[in-house]
């Protein structure tokens, strides 16, 4: 860092009269605001491109051909530059612009969503003349039209900053809205037949400078005035992205994205915005198999039946549950989850299961992750070192489906042409077309194909054996291997389990293989529940003790789940999150659930509420506070915006009383104190970031390294500058006690401690056989998506997806009905030709059903042992 | 008495009816700029051009030559030949891409050659739909005479030619506008800095943009010298120009004059040429080049048709079209129209000129049509004064691109030397001219 | 599945190539689709997506740019009166209204017969025979209401359909010589050209 600054030459320019410091080049607009003076603006944004239409940010430029208006946002800074943003004909102009915008502009802020919050509005009271001048008839178009499934356009309130546009085709990278028309006339417009479907379409809503763009889900939910925000970290996914969550009374109303420049930059995906709904949802049913119903009290199953009780009443039948299963062993009990917890829970939880209860069998993971130990092994990526890395490899899912900001940081990084993307390619992947090399690779051969690249004669002699032939050639091997250098330095590997339908081994053994031979390279996983990677760092996994460190083992979750319906355990404590929507193997999660005693720590009902005998009502996100940690390891603060319905609990004061209850004390009394406790006994940041509220987390491993958090884009975020109500300061009682990480020690886990397990080599696919990709989407049927009626009809139907080499030899194509059989049995199905699939295989998305409601691919397809599945497709 | 002596550079063949064809042309002198030009160094064509002083003909009146040597030096650039024209009032590219095709190429091949660049595009205006024909057929024809293509006339140069049909849009004239629309995008002009083509055009290559009447200057140029050119005229202005006259003339038309040598009133009123007023009614007032250039009254009749004479009497030759109005023209009418005409044109992405060229054509239809009040002539000068400052010439802008900023031309000029026109519209509440 | 005829697929298809980057054929190709239908249809603004490498939305946004894009279907004959400066003067807005009574459509609107389009357009560039009329981008040359009215006769009549071929510009203009794909073809040469150069200094160097 230091040596950088020192090579960094500033120029000086004089804005009003006062020498203001900037980098060559920087915008006027930034400067500016640094040094005090706000330039009004509406179509720049600090994160795209800046274009300079609207007008509204010009100020005068002393130049050769004497002062003229320049558009701030466009102009940058050389030294010896004089700036003027007060003068009269600057303020002329920008009070013709004003009033220009407002010719057109309808005069309903009190019934538009945006009223109380629009910098149009503010704009005009502070400048506006007050009288209008126009007295002609103004523009018309039909009232909101539907864009898309969760955003309505208001076209008489657009001002035509292109905002949305560039987002659409700049950032997310598919234009699927774009301006219509010339002039006076221009519109923003989907295609008629194809509606903005993306899956990023909130974030238009949220840098929308007027009121033209809303959300469904909010329209008319609430007024600005009455909104109260607080700052957290969206636990949606793994990515982290932090967010200002808002509230009308103790309703959540809004989550938008603050801009957090090693995370999300200020975007979200639509889920993480909208999934709010069902937070609090009050639950139509009120029946507890019903994801969507919230819990509010501790329930035991009496007769047969869930009945409401005390805590003491809970906790005591938890407690006999525990005692009894663990009587002639500990290996009796197990836990399973772990990822909707703070890591204050996690880490209160494994306190109880291993050091009170005495069992190894606990596992934050659902049988869809990879080895722990192998993660904690490997050197670990930043995103920003992914968004900047020279060359990018690819082991995982569809990222925008999984981790959407991800997806668009990497996407950044690859349109600015610095980075080249490598696919190894199990499925098909929204990055496709701006990446270097696509390795197709089927199902059970990533291990191989990562051994090619390291120029093994052998596997890439295997891959040749399979029916279709290897998928690839030398050509882009080289090409690959010319990408990758020799020690891998300055690449990233970005891993995840890219099929539920293949075994982890396939995987890990890639990742091993790929370690070894790039000692420089850096990884980047992407495991995707909220705060696996908290749990997993606080010990909630076999072979990992808090801190990342080495551990003896015990059962992961598939083998608790066997060893559930074998009776060899007795009874297993779900830490959050349902089995059946998480484990993708549902046929042996239900056998697992039928035989178990199970006690249940959850916010939400469910199919696991369902068979458990005790249930323990959690507050869940937006309800909470503590400390979560992301993918990249960086450790943030979330906080509650409600108070927790009922006489829910939080997960430390659920784990905490559930040791006394066995007899024994944790010590654990508070977040806070937990908190102290992670970074006394992990070195991990936990409660130093719970006291600093003003920078963007910590990553752990990466001591020291913290970046204070960017100025909000005032128009992306206008809540806070116009209404000037709670603001994003750090939440009132922050820890005060903080302690220096670095001294602790823990024995944390090398690559030494990475355990090797062989890949059984496969027998032969018949010709007509397909190997089964299962893949993630955006919208499954999760709780949490099933709980968001805006988001419930976005979830697609079961179809099978399929090379056209391969549905031509069987004579079928999209939309035909064909019969599928696994080894588990057979189903009917309609299939779609898709190029981007492998040869050889068939993609399916889990967690979907079919039009009878079954989901097949759970019940019938994936089998958690098998090292692939393979299925025959066979038209009726 | 008009001075029309000069020899005609551009419109010399055009007198033939078949001047667009191939023999025609091989008959006329064609392709010899071109063996010339191939025979010299491309350095040397290019001074030849910079001796010409041949001042572009598109509008802004740029040195060709000096343009030329601007061009960023790069692995690729490209030239590209601006046939948009859809300025009001002018029809020199119309009648030189229907009636000497043959001439464009030859021009344009020899301004590649000279800039060393290897491909070139034609922009036409999509409406010119015969010229496009006749430059598709002239394009054909050079590469079938090896005049186009690879090896040209064996000089080891090649260049090849493409013809891109706009599709309706004036602002595809601006330069960096036309550039968007080749580039397969809506014709919104891109802001200058740092988009100068020169520097950053095409796929973000150096580009020479210039106009077809510029190019098709080129062949005689090259033939007979810079210098023979450049002892035409006067000053910056050298050679000759087509003149576009149109309105209350009796003989309006497409004039190639000596530039300087004539003034506005020979143009008018001249036998050969306008051949004055339509019923010996007098004249009320001109535009001199293109709707987007301030009008003259009849006191600036005797000023000569050169460029810089034009902007000393802050307006332009501009395009080099000429619209005369009498004292039968409503001059209310006629700003309101060219109005109008910005408004429909306006490309819509910077908000004075979209929001603005509305606002202004709804109070100017007020004032023509009936609901005109006295308080509107301050509010038009005061929007127009919001987008472009000081209402001077050449103006200053709160827009992108200078579209925007010829707006009030018409206004301004209007109100000023006819607010009592404006005055008897209010208080007739409408149009005084029946 | 084209929805382009195969010829004027083929065609699309050599626009494409003329050009370093594909996404610039956007326009002849949108000519390219009214030639075919008549206006831009849904499934051709689809197909001309795929061939520049663009967005439906991205299409159909640029086309509604232009004034000669037509995303409603309109007459056989698309008549462009201007009432632009000169032939405002000229009496252009008196023809337009004429033109307008004669072919039994308001301004902007298609005959019943779904023979004529009438629109008022800005300059054609032709203010020497003002007004200026179009009939699918030909220049007409009818000034008055009388000429005017022969004209739409003869058009009703199936005659100067010649002169005046339906719809689009394009379909008259066909490249037939050239480099087949410049761009390719252009770097090539530079190749050889710069080999040719580099051996000549070599020998030179000798
Ligand atoms: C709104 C606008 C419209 C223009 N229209 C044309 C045009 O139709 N034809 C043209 O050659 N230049 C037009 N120009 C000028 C071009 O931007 C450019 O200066 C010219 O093509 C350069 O060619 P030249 O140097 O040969 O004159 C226009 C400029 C503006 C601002
Ligand atoms: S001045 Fe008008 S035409 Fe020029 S960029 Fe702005 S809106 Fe477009
Ligand atoms: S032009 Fe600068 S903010 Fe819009």
């Amino acid at each position: 860092m230091a040596d950088s600054t020192e090579t960094r030459t500033t120029v000086t320019v004089t804005v009003n009269g006062r020498a203001v410091e900037a980098q060559p080049g920087e915008l006027l607009i930034e400067v500016a605001e640094r040094a005090g003076t706000y330039i009004p603006r509406f179509c720049y944004h600090p994160r795209m491109e800046s274009v300079g239409v609207c007008r509204m940010c010009l100020v005068e430029v002393d130049g050769p051909r004497g002062a003229t208006l320049q558009p701030s946002c466009y102009v940058g800074c050389t030294d010896g530059m004089v700036v003027n943003t007060e003068s009269e004909k600057v303020k002329k102009a920008q009070d013709g612009v004003l009033e220009f915008l407002l010719a057109n502009h309808p005069l309903d802020c009190p019934v538009c969503d945006k009223g109380g919050e629009c910098p149009l509005q503010d704009q005009t009271l502070a400048h506006g003349s007050g009288e209008t001048r126009f007295i002609e008839e103004k523009r018309h178009f039909a009232k909101p039209i539907e864009i898309g499934e969760l955003v309505l356009l208001d076209r008489e309130r657009c001002i035509q900053c292109s905002r949305c546009t560039r987002f659409a085709d700049e950032v997310a990278g598919d234009a699927a809205i774009n301006f219509a028309g010339r002039g006076e006339l221009i519109e923003v417009a989907p295609f008629p037949t194809k509606p903005f479907d993306s899956v990023f379409s909130g974030n238009t809503v949220q840098i929308c400078p007027v009121g033209a763009l809303t959300a469904k889900p909010y329209r008319f939910a609430a007024r600005p005035w009455d909104l109260e925000q607080v700052e957290s970290t969206c636990t949606t996914c793994s990515v982290g992205c932090r967010v200002a969550v808002q509230s009308s009374g103790n309703r959540l109303t809004r989550v938008l994205g603050v801009d957090s420049d090693p995370v999300n930059h200020g975007w979200l995906c639509d889920k993480g915005r909208f999934v709010i709904e069902a937070v609090d949802a009050e639950g139509t049913s009120g029946s507890y198999s019903d994801p969507a119903t919230r819990l509010r009290e501790p329930l035991v199953r009496r007769n047969g039946t869930l009945e409401p009780a005390t805590w003491g009443e809970a906790l005591a039948a938890a407690a006999a549950v525990i005692t009894e299963a663990t009587s002639t062993s500990t290996d009796g009990f197990g836990a399973i989850g772990g990822a909707a917890l703070t890591n204050e829970g996690a880490f209160a939880f494994e306190r109880l299961l291993r050091g009170v209860i005495g069992t190894e069998h606990v596992d934050a993971q659902y049988g869809d992750g990879l080895d722990p130990v192998l993660l904690a092994a490997i050197p670990r990526a930043t995103i920003d070192e992914a968004a900047a890395a020279c060359t990018v490899v690819l082991l995982t899912g569809d990222l925008r489906e999984e981790l959407p900001v991800l997806f668009l940081r990497l996407r950044a990084g690859a349109v600015k042409g610095t980075m080249n993307i490598v696919e190894i390619a199990t499925a098909s992947n929204a990055l496709r077309s701006l990446s270097r090399v696509t390795l197709p690779t089927r199902p059970g051969e990533a291990h191989l194909v990562a051994r090619a690249i390291a120029n093994d004669a052998a596997a890439m002699a295997q891959l040749a054996t399979h029916p279709q032939g290897a998928a690839f050639g030398e050509t882009e091997l080289n090409e690959v291997r010319r990408l990758l250098g020799d020690t891998g330095e300055g690449v990233v590997f970005v891993v995840g389990r890219p099929n539920a339908a293949e075994s982890a081994l396939v995987i890990e053994s890639a990742i091993r293989t790929l370690a070894s031979e790039y000692p420089e390279a850096r990884f980047l996983p992407t495991l995707r529940r909220g705060n696996i990677f908290g749990a997993l760092d606080m010990g909630l996994a076999p072979g990992l003790r808090p801190g990342r460190a080495a551990g003896s083992t015990g059962r992961g979750t598939i083998a608790q789940l066997h060893a559930l319906v074998s009776g060899e355990q007795k009874a297993v404590l779900v830490l959050g999150g349902d089995l059946i929507s998480n484990v993708p193997d549902q046929a042996l999660a239900k056998g697992a659930l039928a035989a178990a005693r199970v006690i249940a720590v959850t916010g939400h009902g469910g199919a696991t509420v369902d068979a458990a005998e005790v249930v323990l009502p959690v507050s869940v996100t937006h309800e909470r506070w503590g400390t979560v940690t992301n993918l990249e390891g960086r450790v943030t603060a979330v906080a509650p915006k409600l108070v927790s319905p009922g006489s829910t609990w939080s997960d430390v004061a659920i784990a905490a009383e559930l040791a006394e209850e066995l007899g024994q004390t944790l010590g654990l009394d508070s977040v806070e104190a937990t908190s102290v406790a992670i970074e006394t006994t992990t070195g991990y940041p936990a409660s130093t970031v719970l006291s600093e509220g003003d920078v963007e987390g910590f990553v752990v491993g990466r001591e020291g390294e913290s970046k204070p958090r960017r100025p909000l884009d005032p128009i992306a975020f206008p809540g806070i500058r116009s209404a000037d109500l709670v603001g994003l300061a750090p939440r009132a009682g922050a820890v005060q006690e903080s302690v220096a990480g670095s001294s602790v020690s823990v024995a944390r886990v090398t690559s030494s401690d990475v355990s090797e397990v062989a890949v059984p080599s496969l027998a032969l696919a018949d010709a007509y056989a397909l190997r089964v990709v299962a893949t993630r989407r955006l919208y499954d049927r999760g709780e949490g998506v099933l709980g968001t009626p805006a988001l419930r009809t976005l979830i697609p139907a079961t179809t099978v997806r399929a090379n056209p080499y391969d549905l031509d030899r069987l004579g079928v194509t999209t939309g035909d009905v064909v019969r599928a059989t696994t080894a588990r049995g057979s189903f009917t199905v309609a299939v779609r030709v898709d190029a981007d699939v492998v040869r050889g295989t068939a993609e399916v998305h889990l967690n979907t059903v079919n039009d009878e409601g079954v989901d097949v691919v759970g019940t019938l397809v994936i089998d958690a042992d098998a090292i692939v599945s393979e299925i025959r497709l066979e038209s009726r | 008495m008009a001075v029309l002596s000069a020899p005609k550079i551009v419109s010399a063949r055009a007198e033939y009816a078949d001047s667009h064809t191939l023999s025609r042309f091989l008959a006329t002198g064609g392709y010899e700029g071109l063996r010339k030009a191939l025979s010299m160094p491309p350095e040397a064509v290019a001074a030849e051009v910079d001796a010409a002083s041949l001042l572009g003909r598109g509008g802004a009146g740029f040195p060709a030559g000096r343009k030329w040597s601007m061009l960023r030096k790069a692995p690729t650039s490209y030239l590209v030949v601006n046939g948009d024209e859809s300025e009001p009032a002018t029809f020199k590219d119309h009648y030189l891409v229907e009636r000497d095709p043959h001439q464009l190429v030859e021009g344009v091949t020899i301004a590649a050659y000279a800039l060393q660049v290897n491909q070139a595009f034609i922009y036409l205006r999509g409406e010119f739909a015969l010229g496009l024909e006749r430059v598709q057929q002239a394009l054909n024809d050079a590469y079938e005479q090896g005049a186009l293509g690879s090896n040209i006339f064996g000089s080891g140069f090649s260049l090849d030619i493409v013809v891109h049909p706009g599709a309706g849009a004036y602002i595809c004239g601006e330069e960096t506008s036309l550039i968007e629309a080749l580039e397969g995008k809506r014709g919104f002009p891109r802001i200058k800095p740092p988009f100068f083509p020169a520097a950053i055009g095409l796929y973000g290559q150096p580009t020479v943009v210039n106009n077809v009447e510029t190019m098709s200057n080129l062949p005689w140029i090259i033939s007979h010298g810079g210098a023979a050119f450049a002892a035409l005229g006067e000053g910056r202005s050298t050679g000759t120009r087509l003149f576009a006259l149109s309105g209350r003339v009796n003989n309006p038309g497409m004039f190639e004059l000596e530039m300087v040598k004539n003034t506005f009133r020979d143009l008018i009123f001249d036998p050969a040429l306008g051949g004055g007023i339509v019923g010996g009614h007098a004249l009320k007032a001109f535009i001199p080049g293109g709707v987007s250039a301030p009008w003259f009254g009849p006191d600036e009749l005797d000023l000569p048709l050169g460029q810089d004479e034009v902007a000393a009497k802050a307006s332009m030759l501009g395009s080099g079209s000429i619209v005369v109005f009498d004292e039968t023209t409503c001059v209310v009418r006629a700003a309101w129209r060219i109005t109008k005409f910005f408004s429909r044109e306006s490309c819509g992405q910077c908000t004075p000129c979209r929001e603005g060229s509305g606002w202004l054509e709804r109070i100017m239809f007020r004032l023509e049509h009936g609901g005109g009040r006295r308080e509107d002539l301050e509010l038009l000068l005061d929007l127009c004064d919001n987008i472009a400052p000081g209402l001077g010439w050449p103006p200053q802008q709160t827009t992108i691109c200078v579209l925007g900023s010829s707006i009030p031309s018409s206004i301004h000029s209007a109100i000023t030397m006819f607010r009592d026109d404006f005055l008897a519209h209010v208080t007739n509440d409408g149009c005084t001219h029946g | 599945m084209s929805h382009f005829r195969p010829e004027l697929r083929q065609r699309a298809e050599e626009t494409v190539a003329l050009y370093p980057e594909r996404r610039s054929a956007m326009l002849p190709l949108l000519h390219l689709s009214q030639e075919q239908d008549g206006y831009l249809t849904e499934e051709a603004m689809e197909e001309v997506a795929e061939l520049t490498g663009t967005t439906p939305a991205e299409v159909r946004g640029t086309a509604a740019f232009y004034d000669m894009f037509h995303l409603e279907p309109v007459g056989k004959y698309v008549v462009g009166v201007c009432t632009n400066i000169a032939c405002l003067i000229a009496g252009g807005e008196e023809l337009l209204a004429h033109a307008s009574e004669t072919l039994g459509c308001a301004v902007g609107g298609t005959s019943s017969d779904g023979l004529f389009t009438l629109e008022e357009t800005e300059c054609l560039a032709d203010c020497n025979i003002a007004p200026c009329v179009q009939v699918n981008h030909r220049y007409v040359r009818t000034t008055t209401p009388e000429a005017l009215d022969a004209l739409v006769e003869d058009l009703r009549a199936g005659k100067r359909g010649d002169e005046i071929p339906p719809h689009g510009t394009l379909i008259r203009v066909k490249r037939s010589g050239g480099l087949r794909s410049p761009a390719a073809q252009i770097a090539d040469e530079r190749a050889n050209e710069r080999v040719a150069r580099e051996a000549r200094t070599a020998k030179e160097g000798q």
